[in-house]
């Protein structure tokens, strides 16, 4: 380390001592402006879409704009500012039911899909033989690379009623569970829990896959020795070693699973029954942007997204503190010239 | 309860193979359903290639865009898309990888932060700013082809995809620059280059790799995107309707849905995907390659 910052020093030294003789004002202005004109795309970009937006969340949160009023309600001002939306929220009839929802949702698909899934897969298919399990590991891909609404229609002829649907036909029919009837609506929240699991669960598998990958073989073979069964390698061999993949996939998919809200919208849109699948992420959705009995509600919307917008604030700061992301933030190698 | 060995390794394979069948039987009534009249189950009551008609005439009547009109814009989208973000992302990365400024560890900071926020929970601001930018003269609408960058256009849309995708982009060239050795830039800067012309002509093409992940990546995620082009685009079969909406469009709005009409044209936005991806899976996973310090 210490024998790289020299070597690097020794090449800058030369480097600065050949520009003097050049026009020095006009390259130090240009080498200090140059940073800049590399940014500001990406500075214009993340201002409109990032740091607007997350401001106007907030102000929206505060008014009552909808489609009536739009145009005519100078949301900006704060006089026109009340924390109604959120007493509205918390006093909402509803508002337990999607809570509860919310928590399942995320619980579940983590648990079993996100991270226990992932890790079975995982685990296999890196002790199988090497075709077989990069065949196993694309084909979970697939749904992820798969279109949504193309990946939902596949799950809705899945869960279909007896003749068409395959669930149905091949696997309840034979064992002689339910009575046929169209899946969606008898057990939406299986449907739920499966569609946006299989959909997640490479993220874990291909993180988890290349640290299972990285365990130095000796460690598998000693246990083996001392005569230690495939359970307690894991649990006290693999399990340890991956402990960091594991929670960064843990929180990342908790925050993940907690905004999104695509598949539900597309698979049951919160139903069969009233609210029945309704999330937290789509409730911000549909009152704000879907016409819910003609009526869109801007204002009372962003209350319901605001709240998913200082949970994903917090984790965010948290990842960066926890996950070493500060690592990445080391110095460049080139100086200014 | 203590199974022995052998069948509790049977048990794991099951809670693999099980699953996975699930995908592989999604996938084949998919295929099937779409040369079918009817189907039950996998077993097809009658082949026939009228799913299809749809590449020929409108389904909905001539006052629709043509499935070609709608594939147009979804193919403009997404390449605008991919090409804005690799060249503000790698351009963003370089400087974040090379130079040395004010405001340097945070503006890292910042995309990293970026990077785990989830953007989909700003989908209710972003749609007034875009309606805002649609005021912009000539910008906002009027653009050939991309119809401009306000609401309702292909490049505002894009645009939107383009935000949600930057910070992970980034991050990810922001890896690939890193690994590369800087004496070749060195020695160019010593000739006199400007930095523009050594992120150009020097350091871009020994990133290809890195270009060419992050291109795969967001090409596949704008070709599939849902949510951004239906919350911000007025119709579901209007002029800048995407492939999804498209498809969308038949499940929601007809009495009957006709699955297999609706499988025929899902079949027709998954297979460039599928194909794509079978080609480029080896450089896809290099997307990891160069950020393979710090979070993960």
């Amino acid at each position: 380390m210490k024998r790289r910052k020299q070597s690097e020093e020794r090449g800058i030294f030369p480097l600065s001592n050949s520009l003097k003789t050049r026009n020095w004002n006009f390259s130090r202005l240009q080498g200090r402006l140059a940073p800049y004109a590399f940014l500001s795309p990406a500075l214009i970009v993340i201002t409109l879409f990032f740091f607007i937006p997350l401001v106007m969340v907030f102000v929206l949160s505060f008014t009552n704009l909808d489609m009536t009023n739009f145009g005519i309600l100078e949301w900006w001002r704060p006089a026109n500012w009340s924390l109604d939306n959120y007493v509205k929220i918390f006093t909402n009839r509803f508002f337990p039911k999607i809570l509860g929802n919310t928590l399942i949702y995320v619980a579940l698909t983590l648990a079993f899909f996100n991270v226990g899934m992932a890790l079975i897969i995982a685990l296999i298919t890196t002790h199988i033989s090497r075709g077989a399990g990069f065949a196993f590991r694309a084909l979970w891909l697939l749904p992820r690379i798969t279109p949504v609404v193309v990946y939902i229609m596949m799950w809705k002829a899945l869960a279909g009623p007896a003749p068409m649907g395959i669930i149905n036909n091949y696997l309840l029919g034979p064992l002689g569970i339910g009575r046929g009837e169209y899946l969606l609506n008898t057990s939406p929240w299986v449907f739920v829990i499966l569609v946006n699991g299989f959909i997640g669960a490479s993220f874990g598998m291909i993180l988890f896959s290349s640290a299972i990958e990285a365990i130095p073989k000796e460690y598998s073979t000693a246990s083996k020795v001392d005569g230690a069964t495939t359970w307690q390698t894991i649990r006290y061999i693999v399990l340890p070693m991956i402990k960091w993949p594991l929670l960064f996939v843990t929180t990342y998919q908790t925050l993940s699973l907690l905004t999104s809200f695509e598949q539900i919208m597309l698979l049951t849109d919160g139903g069969p029954g009233l609210y029945q699948t309704e999330v937290w992420a789509l409730t911000a959705y549909h009152r704000a942007l879907t016409s819910y009995f003609g009526n869109i509600q801007w204002g009372y919307g962003s209350a319901w997204a605001v709240v998913l917008v200082v949970i994903g604030v917090i984790m965010a700061i948290i990842y960066l503190r926890v996950f070493k992301f500060g690592e990445l933030v080391e110095e460049p190698k080139i100086d200014r010239l | 309860m203590r199974l022995p060995q052998k069948s509790r390794a049977a048990l794991a394979y099951l809670v693999l193979i099980v699953p996975s069948a699930l995908i592989v039987l999604g996938f084949l009534w998919l295929f099937i359903t779409s040369f079918s009249t009817r189907t039950e189950g996998l077993r097809s009551l009658g082949w026939t290639l009228r799913n299809w008609s749809f590449l020929w005439e409108s389904p909905f009547g001539p006052q629709y865009p043509s499935i070609w009109w709608v594939t147009l814009n979804t193919l403009v989208m997404s390449l605008v898309m991919t090409l804005i973000v690799v060249v503000v992302s790698s351009m963003t990365a370089y400087a974040l990888s090379r130079m040395k400024f004010t405001g340097r560890k945070s503006f890292l900071s910042l995309t990293l932060i970026l990077h785990a926020f989830p953007s989909v929970t700003l989908l209710i601001p972003i749609y007034f700013v875009l309606i805002w930018v649609s005021k912009i003269p000539v910008i906002g609408r009027g653009v050939p082809l991309l119809g401009g960058l306000g609401y309702n256009t292909i490049g505002g849309v894009a645009l939107v995809m383009v935000a949600f995708q930057l910070p992970f982009g980034i991050w990810v060239m922001k890896g690939f620059f890193d690994n590369i050795s800087w004496d070749m830039e060195r020695s160019a800067l010593i000739d006199g280059a400007s930095r523009f012309r050594v992120w150009w002509q020097i350091m871009m093409p020994n990133i290809k790799p890195g270009i060419a992940a992050l291109s795969i990546f967001s090409f596949i995620t704008a070709w599939n995107a849902y949510l951004i082009p239906l919350t911000f685009t007025a119709g579901r079969a209007g002029k800048s309707a995407v492939l999804s909406l498209y498809l969308q469009n038949f499940i929601s709005e007809s009495v009957m849905t006709e699955w297999n009409a609706v499988a025929a044209v899902g079949l027709f936005q998954l297979i460039p995907v599928v194909i794509f991806f079978l080609f480029t899976q080896q450089v896809l996973l290099n997307i990891y390659g160069g950020g393979k310090k710090g979070g993960v």
